[in-house]
């Protein structure tokens, strides 16, 4: 069973939770080319190891989280809201 | 090696079956081969097999990172249908079948095909009227297809009594007669050994860890157990279609997911035919030996981990008990996941690769078992021919970005349907 730590609320079971999508996929400009769309709306990296994705706490706090989970494992590494950033990558922005 | 008859079996029962050959060679990878099939599941045995049989090319090897058939082969309900609606999928699925009627008899091995009817159950009128639309198309395209009354369906299925009296009235049910199970194993064991037989190394615990490319060209597979080259390359790797091709920086259209199955304990004949549940995702059967096969939804996040988690194990299990309540006082014997190869319209890709040498045969999403003879005759026509055949010219890389999806669901850009 996954458990999901949700900021919010706690950790809780998986069950309260629906999966969204991959989390670095990000909306192209309107007018952006239609290879560039194809990309986004049907091709997917689909990555074995460390993902980065979105889960919906549904029966909740209804907020959307980011979660990074190992693909081949189910390990969760962290939670946060969707504008933020594990500290990995924020230590490596800076 | 022999082949196997009922001759055979006396003869050797006499001697005390201690001179039976082993079924496939276990030959040492040559450097060079015409073709190499990455993945020696159902689809890459069947395909090194039309490979040699169907075009004469026999300078193959399959390549399997484990043990054959130990993949989405051998973790399937079994279920064989052609129960199509669209025109790119139908006829595909319907030649299928004709594979399946021949299988035992083509590669003296009985891979136990079962015609016993796969039925899906309608709750309410609309359901019955978009089934009745679903047995059209097929007739259409030369399917047999029958609709049944809910009197017809209780008596096809009387363990479904209980269910009709209580929350789920059944309205009644499309049945195609000729659809049904066939033993998964024996498929691929079949595949191996008559393939092997033609001159095909099957190669195991032998796993492909990069390409070796010539210029833009792929000339053969880095692996485990040394470098290997072809003229071709095929790819046949279900759910870790995705890994190997990002070796090329080649993303595809397809996501991972986990898909749950199960089996109770063996109890008496109670399930008759395929049932599948309409008022929730449930499809079940009963194996030979008794136990009851059944499956549903997949967990819903991407993964690569073979196995599920309990909320769809639980799901699954009250979807079966809405519409088979018997179904509680039955232990479960066994539970395991296998990962799908889910692509973004729910319909399969047989192609030749947009890299020259690559050959791709992906997204079965969690129907890939049915489509094993089907899939491994296409495909073997693709590569020898570097075209598609009729069969699976609809089946493209590029049907993505030119709006060519084949949404069998109808419900967009996801890859959760099949």
């Amino acid at each position: 069973m996954l458990r999901i730590n949700c900021p919010h609320c706690g950790e809780r079971e998986h069950s309260e939770f629906t999966y969204g999508e991959d989390a670095n996929r990000s909306l192209p400009a309107t007018d952006a080319s239609l290879e560039t769309w194809n990309e986004y709306v049907y091709q997917r990296d689909n990555v074995a190891g460390e993902h980065m994705e979105y889960w919906h706490h549904a029966l909740g706090c209804r907020t959307w989280l980011k979660v990074q989970r190992n693909t081949l494992t189910h390990e969760i590494s962290w939670v946060g809201l969707p504008h933020d950033m594990p500290p990995s990558q924020t230590e490596a922005q800076s | 090696m022999g082949k196997y008859n009922a001759l055979n079996i006396a003869w050797q029962a006499l001697r005390g079956n201690k001179n039976w050959q082993r079924a496939w060679r276990d030959p040492q990878p040559k450097s060079h081969y015409d073709v190499i099939i990455i993945g020696g599941g159902g689809h890459g045995l069947a395909t090194a097999y039309y490979l040699a049989k169907v075009h004469g090319i026999t300078n193959v090897a399959v390549l399997e990172k484990s043990w054959i058939g130990g993949g989405n082969v051998g973790r399937n309900t079994t279920i064989v249908r052609s129960n199509y609606m669209l025109d790119g999928n139908a006829p595909f699925y319907e030649m299928g079948m004709d594979l399946w009627r021949t299988m035992a008899l083509d590669l003296n091995y009985n891979a136990m095909f079962s015609p016993r009817g796969v039925m899906n159950l309608a709750h309410s009128k609309a359901q019955y009227d978009a089934f009745a639309r679903r047995g059209n198309s097929m007739c259409l395209n030369g399917i047999d297809a029958v609709i049944l009354s809910r009197d017809e369906v209780l008596e096809r299925e009387p363990a479904l009594r209980a269910a009709d009296q209580e929350r789920f009235p059944i309205f009644g049910g499309l049945l195609q007669p000729e659809a049904g199970n066939a033993r998964h194993d024996a498929v691929a064991w079949g595949y191996a050994r008559a393939a092997d037989q033609l001159g095909v190394d099957i190669i195991q615990n032998c796993e492909v860890l990069d390409f070796i490319k010539q210029g833009e060209e792929i000339v053969g597979v880095k692996t485990n157990r040394g470098d290997i080259r072809a003229d071709k390359v095929g790819l046949a790797v279900a759910g870790n279609s995705s890994r190997l091709t990002s070796k090329l920086g080649l993303r595809l259209p397809i996501e991972s997911h986990v898909l749950q199955a199960f089996v109770t304990e063996p109890y008496k004949p109670v399930v008759n035919g395929v049932v599948t549940f309409g008022a929730g995702h449930f499809y079940v059967s009963q194996s030979d030996k008794g136990g009851l096969v059944f499956g549903g939804d997949i967990d819903g996040y991407n993964t690569y981990a073979q196995r599920g988690n309990l909320p769809v194990f639980e799901d699954v299990i009250s979807s079966g008990l809405s519409i088979m309540p018997g179904l509680s006082r039955l232990k479960l014997l066994r539970n395991w996941g296998g990962i799908m190869d889910m692509s973004m319209d729910g319909s399969p890709i047989i192609d030749v690769g947009p890299i020259d040498g690559l050959y791709l045969n992906t997204g079965w999403c969690y129907g890939g078992f049915k489509a094993t003879p089907a899939s491994g005759w296409c495909f073997a026509h693709t590569i020898a021919n570097d075209k598609a055949h009729a069969l699976n010219e609809a089946y493209t890389l590029d049907r993505f970005a030119k709006g060519y999806t084949i949404d069998e669901k109808g419900a967009g850009p996801y890859p959760k349907a099949h």
